[in-house]
């Protein structure tokens, strides 16, 4: 047996993979610091929008809760009148909730909703200590209301 | 066997509370508790104990690209005498029930439990009669990480609470269990304390 045909030329064969890819850029995120890159269609958390005008797009019409495989919508409608008025429509949601940890992120609430009112957005970040804390209501779901360019003028 | 869940369920399911570490303690024992703590949240030996899809999503968080180890928590143990943490990852049907409560019975205190998915955390897509609407029904649960099934930063994400849940626990609080009863038969409600975790 040869030695060095037989033994160190493998391992130092082997040893050189080692190296080569020891010496490549490294693929890892450092989470906390650094967040990987999201795809645009990425689906997390949900978002009720509004339009700009800030009336809410949801019309309480109970389609997304139909949609949902898992039922962890709730939604209850009421009706708009002249002076209480949340959405364009006859109707908006009074509540509106989605237990957000049985939700499975499959996003066909967002594809049964006829307003495009609720949308999955790319917050990923929902662990929490307690099954209560994943109650999402309308809330805060809802999109904050957006600031009149005059006022944002003054603010700035 | 029934009897025997609900008096976990009793003993177990009031996990301690966060106490606020700002408000003081026990003068002799706050450093070392945070000697301690440091310790301990910094080496996790999480257990392989991946059911389902979850587990797939687990196995990537401890590769190289999201790395584990860069929080001392790449060491999956086989055995639950080693393990620190059980991250229950996938549904847990009524049969694997018992087992998984024996394993976590075999771990050695300090123990937690990162719930990982809809499955494991609350039944998720499975509302029916095999699987276990929720694994805090056999052991207490310390983080809940939602999602079918979370990426890998998400369950990050939930371990680094898991870190700042053990920052805030003190020695002689793992030692105490607490035994809170649960608030339905304080009640009076005769409905067993299994049944009121089955919804939502
Ligand atoms: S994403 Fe899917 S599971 Fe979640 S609320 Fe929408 S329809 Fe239901
Ligand atoms: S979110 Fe869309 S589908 Fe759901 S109730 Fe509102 S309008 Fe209807
Ligand atoms: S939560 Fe989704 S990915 Fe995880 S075990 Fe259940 S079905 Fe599989």
């Amino acid at each position: 047996m040869n030695i060095l045909r037989d033994v160190l030329k493998p391992i130092g064969k082997g040893l050189r993979i080692t190296l080569r890819h020891f010496l490549e850029p490294k693929d890892t995120v450092f989470y906390p610091e650094e967040r990987k890159e999201q795809f645009p269609r990425t689906r997390w958390r949900h978002v009720l929008l509004r339009y700009e005008n800030g009336l809410e797009r949801c019309i309480g019409c109970s389609l997304c809760a139909g949609a949902c495989p898992v039922r962890c919508i709730y939604v209850e409608a009421a009706e708009n009148t002249d002076t209480e008025r949340y959405s364009p429509g006859e109707r908006y949601a009074k509540r509106y909730e989605i237990n957000l940890l049985r939700c499975i992120y499959c996003g066909y609430c967002q594809d049964a909703c006829p307003t495009g009112a609720i949308v999955l957005r790319e917050d990923y970040e929902l662990a929490d200590y307690t099954r209560d804390a994943f109650i999402a209501t309308k809330e805060m779901l809802l999109e904050p209301l957006p600031v009149r360019d005059e006022v944002a003028e003054v603010a700035r | 066997m029934e009897k025997r869940v609900q008096e976990i369920v009793l003993r177990d399911s009031a996990t301690p509370a966060i106490p606020n570490l700002e408000m003081g303690g026990n003068v002799l024992l706050t450093r070392l508790d945070e000697i301690v703590n440091w310790a301990r949240r910094n080496s996790i030996f999480p257990l392989t104990f991946g059911l389902a899809c979850c587990a797939i999503e687990m196995m990537s968080t401890a590769a190289a690209r999201f790395d584990i180890a860069r929080f001392g928590m790449e060491v999956f143990r086989a055995s639950p005498r080693q393990a620190d943490l059980m991250i229950v990852a996938g549904r847990v049907s009524k049969k694997m029930a018992p087992v998984l409560r024996q394993i976590y019975d075999q771990m050695p205190s300090p123990k937690w439990v990162v719930s990982m998915g809809a499955c494991a955390s609350c039944g998720g897509i499975f509302n029916n009669y095999a699987i276990v609407q929720g694994v805090d029904q056999i052991v207490p649960v310390d983080v809940y990480v939602p999602g079918c099934p979370p990426s890998p930063d998400a369950l990050i994400y939930a371990l680094i609470k898991l870190q700042q849940k053990i920052r805030t626990q003190r020695l002689g609080m793992l030692l105490e269990l607490p035994t809170r009863p649960s608030p339905a038969i304080e009640q009076g409600d005769k409905t067993p304390a299994l049944e009121s975790h089955a919804s939502g």
